[in-house]
Parts: C-alpha cells; sequence; structure tokens
C-alpha cells in the first residue's frame, strides 16, 4: 500500500509573516528616511539660519554715523558666530544708499536688490559652492544721515549638510533596530503561536488507532475552530466504524440460525429416499432461502441506509414520488406475486427534507412488513397534515404485536429474526430514517385496518 | 653670500611685484618640480628644503621670496585668472592665506599628519599651520640696564611714561602699512587687550619709530639707532640674537602672540609634490630642521618651562573665519588711520 500523500508544502507561515513584514518595514524606511531626511534638512537649515540672522544682526548693528556717513566696524563676535559651522566658507557684503559698497565681497551685491521679506534668507551660491545667503536691511534716520544699510552675508553649506546627514544617520539608526526587534518579534509570535499545532499533532501520533474521541485540549479559538473540525470528522468516522462494526456481529449472528436451519434440512435431503418426502423438503428448503435472501436484502438495505443518513446531502422530495415509485417497481411482486398494492396521493406536492432513496428503503422494507405480516389490500400513499407530512403503509390487519411495537428500534430482533422473518428489521429501518430526517415513525390502529408511517416537518413549497 | 642681497630687498619700496629671492634646490634634470612661494628668508629655510630634497631624490623645489602683501596678490591674481603659479604657498600673513582658503583659492589635502595637527592650526583641510613663532621684544644689552629691561607691555609702557624718558624715539615696530605681518600682529593685539590703546598713545607721544622688515629693525637695535623693537618676529630675533650677543629677546610675560606661518595649496598645484612637502614640514624630521632655525620655538609651546625671559599666556593666533576681520576693508582703513595718527605726527 503507497505511503500516505504528504501534504504539499506551501511558503511557511513564518516566512509569509517575514517577506510581508520585511516589504513593510523597506517601504516604511524608505518613507521614514526620506522623511528623515527632509527633517534633517529643515533642522539643520533653521539652526543654521539663526547664526546668520545673528551675524547680520550684530553686523548691522556694529553701523554707525560719522560726520554724515555710514561707517561699519564689523565686530569679531559676528565671525564667531559664524565659525560656528567650522568647515564652511563665508562671504559678506555691507552697502549704504544706493548700493554703495561700504565693505566685503562685491559679488554679493545681486542680493541686494533680490526682493523678499526682511531678512531674506535664500540659497545661493558663494565662489563656485552653494550656499545660504541672508539679506539683513537696517535703515537710518538721522539728522545728518537718512536711509538704509544692507548687510549681505553667505556661507557655503557644509555643515548644514553634516547636520542633516547625522540626523538622518540617527533616525535611520533608531528605525533599524525598530525594524529587526519587530521582525524578532513576529517570528516569537507566530513560533508561539503555532505553537498548539505542534501539540495537537504530538498528541495526534501518540494516540491507539481505534481512539476516535474527540480531541480536549485548551486552545487558542482560531485553532479551535480547525480541532472542532476534526473532532466533527472523527465522530462521523466512529459513527460509521460502529456502524460496519453491528453490521458485521449482526450479520453474523442473524445468519446463523437460518444457514443451520437451511444444512439441517439438506442433511435431512440427502437421507431421504422417498421422492414426495423429499420434495416436501426441497420445498423447505427454498422457502428458507428465500427468506434468507430477504433478510440479506434487509440487512444490506439497513447498513446502506445508515450509511447515508450520515453522508447523503439532504433535498427537498416530493414524498409523493416515492410512494409512486415504490407501487410502480413493483418489487412486491417477488415477495407476493398475487397481492395488490394501491397507491393514494393527491395533487398538492408533499414536500420533505430528506434523502430520497433512504426514504425508499424504508417505505419499501415498511410496505415488505405488510404484504409478509399484514391483510390485504395494502395501500401506499403519501399526504400532508397541519405542518407535518407522512410516507405511510396501511393494511387491513390488526398491526404487529405490542410486544414487536416495545421492542421498536432495538437492532436486535431475535424473535424476528429466528423464526425466518425481519419484521422489526424493516420496522427498526423505517425509524432510524424517520428519526434522521429530523422525523418519528407513527402507528395507528385505524377502523379498518393498521397504518404505519413516517411522519416528517413539512418543507414550504419553493 | 645672498643674505646682503636679501637684506637690499627686503627694505625697499616694492611698486612693482617681483620676488625678492629665488634659489633652485635639488637636482637640475629633476623629474619634479616644485614651486615654493614663502615669505620666509630662504637662508631660514633652506636647510628643510634641503632635507626634503635629499628624502625625496627626483625632486626639485624652485624656492621663490616674496613679502606678504605681494605674495597674497599674486596668489590670489592666479587664483582668479585660473593660472597655476606656486605648487605650495607658505607665508607669515596668516590672515591672507585664510582669506584665500575663504575665496575659495585653495586645495583640500588630507593626512594622519594634518588632522594631527591642533583644530587652530588647520581649517578646512585646505590651510595648515607648520610653524610656532613668538612675537617678541627685542632690546639692546648694551644701551639698555639690565633694571628696565621690560618683560611685559606693561614695563614698557612705564618706560615710556616720563616726560624726559631717554627711550623717546628709540622703540621701533613694524610699519603696518608696509608689511602684513605687521599689520596682524598690530591688528591682533587690539584684539587682545586694552594695553594696545595705551601703546598706541605712548608710541604717539614718544615719536616711536614704525618701519619695514625684521631684519632692519633688529639690525637698528643692534647698532643702537633703536634700543627696544616691539612685536618682532622670534625666529629672526633668535637667529640674529644667537650670533650678537648684545641682542636681548623677551617674550613678554603678560601675554605673547604666537605665529604659525600658514600653508596653502593653492589651485592647480602639483598636489602630490605640494602635500609630500607639507607632510616633511610635519613630519618629526622636518620639525626639527625648523625648531633648528628658529622657525618652531620650544619657547612658543603652550607648555613651555616659564623662565626669566619667557613666562605668560600663549595667544595662538588660530587659522580660521575671525581671521578675516583684520582683512575687511573698512576694518584696515580704521585701523590703518588710527596708526597713522599714532605715528605721524
Amino acid at each position: 500500500m503507497a505511503d500516505a500523500a504528504a501534504p504539499r508544502p506551501t511558503m511557511s507561515l513564518s516566512a509569509r509573516m517575514l517577506v510581508g513584514l520585511g516589504g513593510l518595514l523597506a517601504i516604511g524606511g524608505v518613507l521614514l528616511a526620506l522623511a528623515a531626511y527632509g527633517y534633517g534638512r529643515a533642522a539643520a537649515r533653521d539652526a543654521f539660519d539663526r547664526l546668520l540672522v545673528g551675524a547680520a544682526s550684530s553686523i548691522a548693528t556694529s553701523v554707525s554715523v560719522v560726520d554724515g556717513a555710514p561707517v561699519v566696524d564689523i565686530p569679531v563676535s559676528a565671525f564667531d558666530l559664524l565659525a560656528l559651522a567650522p568647515e564652511d566658507r563665508v562671504g559678506y557684503l555691507v552697502t549704504g544708499p544706493g548700493g554703495m559698497v561700504l565693505t566685503g565681497y562685491p559679488e554679493l551685491a545681486e542680493a541686494i536688490t533680490r526682493p523678499g521679506p526682511e531678512p531674506a534668507l535664500f540659497d545661493g551660491r558663494f565662489t563656485g559652492e552653494p550656499a545660504r545667503i541672508i539679506r539683513y536691511t537696517r535703515r537710518f534716520a538721522e539728522r545728518s544721515f537718512s536711509g538704509q544699510v544692507d548687510v549681505v552675508i553667505a556661507q557655503t553649506m557644509r555643515a548644514r549638510d553634516q547636520l542633516a546627514w547625522n540626523i538622518t544617520r540617527n533616525a535611520l539608526m533608531v528605525l533599524a533596530i525598530a525594524g529587526v526587534a519587530v521582525l524578532v518579534l513576529s517570528v516569537l509570535v507566530i513560533r508561539s503561536a503555532l505553537g498548539p499545532l505542534d501539540r495537537i499533532a504530538a498528541r495526534l501520533e501518540a494516540r491507539d488507532p481505534q481512539d476516535l474521541t474527540p480531541i480536549d485540549m485548551a486552545l487558542p479559538r482560531e485553532i479551535g475552530v480547525m480541532v472542532g473540525a476534526l473532532n466533527g470528522f472523527m465522530g462521523r468516522l466512529d459513527r460509521q466504524l460502529g456502524t460496519m462494526q453491528r453490521l458485521i456481529s449482526d450479520t453474523a449472528h442473524q445468519l446463523r440460525t437460518p444457514v443451520a436451519a437451511l444444512r439441517a434440512q439438506a442433511d435431512l435431503a440427502g437421507g431421504e429416499d422417498d421422492p414426495d418426502r423429499l420434495r416436501q423438503i426441497v420445498g423447505r428448503i427454498h422457502r428458507r432461502s428465500v427468506s434468507l435472501g430477504r433478510l440479506l436484502d434487509q440487512m444490506l438495505s439497513r447498513a446502506m441506509v445508515i450509511h447515508r443518513i450520515d453522508a447523503a446531502r439532504r433535498e427537498v422530495v416530493d414524498l409523493r414520488d416515492i410512494a409512486l415509485e415504490l407501487v410502480e417497481s413493483a418489487d412486491h411482486k417477488l415477495v407476493a406475486p398475487d397481492a395488490v398494492v394501491r397507491l393514494e396521493i393527491g395533487d398538492a406536492p408533499v414536500l420533505a427534507r430528506a434523502d430520497a432513496l433512504s426514504l425508499g428503503e424504508a417505505a419499501k422494507n415498511l410496505m415488505f412488513n405488510a404484504l409478509t405480516h399484514g391483510e390485504a389490500p395494502i395501500t401506499v400513499g403519501a399526504s400532508a397534515r397541519d405542518d407535518a407530512v407522512t410516507l405511510w403503509v396501511e393494511d387491513a390487519g390488526a398491526g404487529p404485536s405490542e410486544a414487536v411495537r416495545d421492542q421498536l428500534g432495538d437492532r436486535f430482533l431475535r424473535n424476528a429474526v429466528s423464526r425466518g422473518t425481519s419484521a422489526g428489521l424493516g420496522l427498526s429501518i423505517a425509524k432510524s430514517v424517520a428519526e434522521a430526517f429530523g422525523g418519528s415513525l407513527e402507528m395507528t390502529p385505524r377502523p379498518d385496518g393498521f397504518r404505519i408511517a413516517m411522519v416528517f416537518p413539512a418543507e414550504p413549497p419553493q | 653670500m645672498i643674505r646682503p642681497l636679501i637684506l637690499a630687498a627686503l627694505c625697499l619700496a616694492q611698486p612693482a611685484m617681483a620676488q625678492e629671492a629665488t634659489r633652485s634646490f635639488g637636482p637640475e634634470a629633476a623629474t619634479a618640480r616644485l614651486v615654493l612661494r614663502t615669505t620666509t628668508d630662504i637662508a631660514i629655510l633652506a636647510p628643510t628644503v634641503e632635507a626634503f630634497v635629499a628624502a625625496h631624490p627626483g625632486q626639485a623645489v624652485d624656492f621663490e621670496q616674496w613679502g606678504s602683501n605681494d605674495l597674497y596678490d599674486l596668489t590670489r591674481r592666479d587664483c582668479l585668472a585660473g593660472r597655476r603659479g606656486a605648487d605650495i604657498v607658505i607665508s607669515s600673513g596668516v590672515h591672507q592665506m585664510v582669506k584665500l582658503v575663504n575665496d575659495g583659492c585653495a586645495t583640500a589635502w588630507r593626512s594622519a599628519a594634518t588632522l594631527a595637527l591642533p583644530p587652530e592650526l588647520r581649517w578646512r583641510d585646505e590651510i595648515w599651520g607648520v610653524t610656532r613663532e613668538p612675537a617678541v621684544m627685542v632690546y639692546n644689552r648694551d644701551l639698555v640696564p639690565p633694571g628696565e629691561v621690560p618683560l611685559s607691555r606693561f614695563d614698557l609702557l612705564d618706560l615710556l611714561r616720563p616726560a624726559d624718558t631717554p627711550y623717546a624715539g628709540k622703540v621701533a615696530t613694524y610699519d603696518i602699512e608696509a608689511s602684513g605681518l605687521g599689520y596682524l600682529f598690530a591688528f591682533m593685539d587690539s584684539q587682545e587687550a586694552t594695553t594696545f590703546g595705551a601703546l598706541m598713545e605712548a608710541f604717539a607721544r614718544t615719536g616711536a619709530v614704525a618701519t619695514c622688515c625684521s631684519a632692519e629693525i633688529i639690525a637698528g637695535v643692534a647698532s643702537g639707532d633703536y634700543l627696544i623693537a616691539y612685536n618682532v618676529l622670534g625666529s629672526y630675533a633668535a637667529t640674529a640674537a644667537a650670533a650678537n650677543p648684545a641682542l636681548g629677546v623677551v617674550i613678554a610675560n603678560d601675554y605673547a602672540l604666537i605665529l604659525s606661518r600658514a600653508a596653502i595649496l593653492p589651485p592647480g598645484a602639483a598636489v602630490d609634490s605640494a602635500g609630500a612637502f607639507l607632510e616633511f614640514l610635519l613630519s618629526d624630521p622636518g620639525r626639527r630642521t625648523l625648531e633648528r632655525t628658529n622657525l618652531i620655538s620650544t619657547a612658543a609651546s603652550p607648555d613651555a618651562e616659564d623662565d626669566v625671559a619667557s613666562g605668560g599666556r600663549r595667544v595662538l593666533i588660530g587659522l580660521g573665519l575671525p581671521l578675516l576681520i583684520a582683512l575687511d576693508q573698512a576694518k584696515t582703513r580704521q585701523f590703518i588711520a588710527r596708526w597713522r595718527e599714532a605715528f605721524e605726527n
């Protein structure tokens, strides 16, 4: 026998989680890095812009009016301030009214005319390098001098770039640590979440092969669903296994007596010389064989019905069809060639939710019982009453004895079997079928006979 | 042989730009030639350059000696014109070198040796301080009584204070209009302490002499024309004092300015050769030759042991942005106007 097919492995959950999280972190990381770089640049710009404003204002403050002309005396502190960006070059220009250069780099004069709020800060260039430029204006309204003095300072961007990069790098480092922590944590969480599966697998491996009892463990809800399904599956397996075992033991038990009787008759026939008696014995053997065949039919029918009760899909069945088929198949001719079976159905559908085959088997057994044990005429019918529907068989006799009725449902009807008949088994099948589809088996003595009916809840017409 | 030439050149006013002296070191047919322009006298830097070419066979050095203002103008003009001039420039006008760096007229060089310099002596990896020379006072031992030797600026002020002081007209210092270095020392003095204002006032009152050039000033002290010279570059003073016992040297003990000549590699320089020379200047053998010629003064080191002639605070002239102010046109105008006021009456 081939090994059980190994489950096809797909990507492991941990790998899926890692790939998903890794992708998320990578995309988030890129976005955050861009954001951090943007933030770093803005922060560096703000910080060093303040230095520029401070230096420009300090230079502007040093301007004084001497003999009617502005005179600038640049304080060292202004350059000490600018030197806080230690690697950056600085250009500066101080102009009086009309752009007259008081001191500094004349090439920065362009910045004087540039429109903008006060103080104006903008990006530009200083001797071939990108630079941040400030224009700071001071207005004089003295008796001897009225007009404005502009201070322009250009500073290269090394310190700004350095600070922006430092901020970005620090942010990225924190991000990388957090990312690794998230990944590690997620792997741990997956491991712990999938732990119960390993425990279930171990429990199942350790089980006795015959043990089909439900798995009883404390489990997380998500996994409980799967284990519930597994338990349901094992329950069905257990019932089917039980059915099979009962079938085998019943069959063995029930066949022993009739087979022994057949053998006894055959033995008898072997030692008999008288042709009349021999014919008589052969007749008995025939009757016994027919009865045995019937018994086998019923037992198989019962096994099938019980199997289908678990396995077959429920569908809406018109009970009139079942009754019609039963009468038309004329199976009863096999048991009682002379008997007449009547059909009694109406025009309206009689609907129940059940399995047609099981219903057919059950009805057939009831009909055979009536043919075998009841009195003609036999009637098969389907009818509706209130909120229930019935599939019934009626005969003119008095019905089964009290004892048989009491034993109804016992699968083991020694009396019937030992007599070579099988009324009890047929009733038992009908009862099982009725109950499996939410109904019951009703036996009703009537003025002109006895009716036995499977009663089901009515199915509303579609 | 060269010295008289240099002395003559040093003291001449130079309307046209020309180097004061030149000399080539190393093999004539050298594969690599390095143009070194410096304010340092050839005679003083020669041992260092000779040691360099000895350590680098196939390397020749064309040594050009310039005045500091001319050297600044020339280097600046070469830079603006995009013309290749010197491969390495070493000047005592460190404020001028700082300005060249600030104006983008320098090439970066980075090595373990440059990074080992104190942060004040390097900027942007484009300028490096290669020497340590204190600004000193030189006096004539024969004419200044030992009790009157000024140990600080306060002592000098005290000497000049009496109305009939014998030092009237006998104190000399650099003419800051002619000497970039003189201007720098005066400017740093003005930043450092209020003593400078008092000194200017005293110089003006006693008719102190502002004149050009270290050599002339020192010669004047030796000959007795001047009794005391203020703010003379220590390397020249020490060299002269070693040759002439009549000269005394004092490092002021209130504070002492320490100059570190600045080296830059102009754009277009032969960076490998120039870098090798810079590395040599900063290396131990290079520093030893500089020490022997007093370009690196042991007394100038901040942790030098105090003795009679030295003491007090060392103020290193740092190479960085604040030196730009020394070259600011408005500042220069005002400073020189103040100076003239003191010396031109």
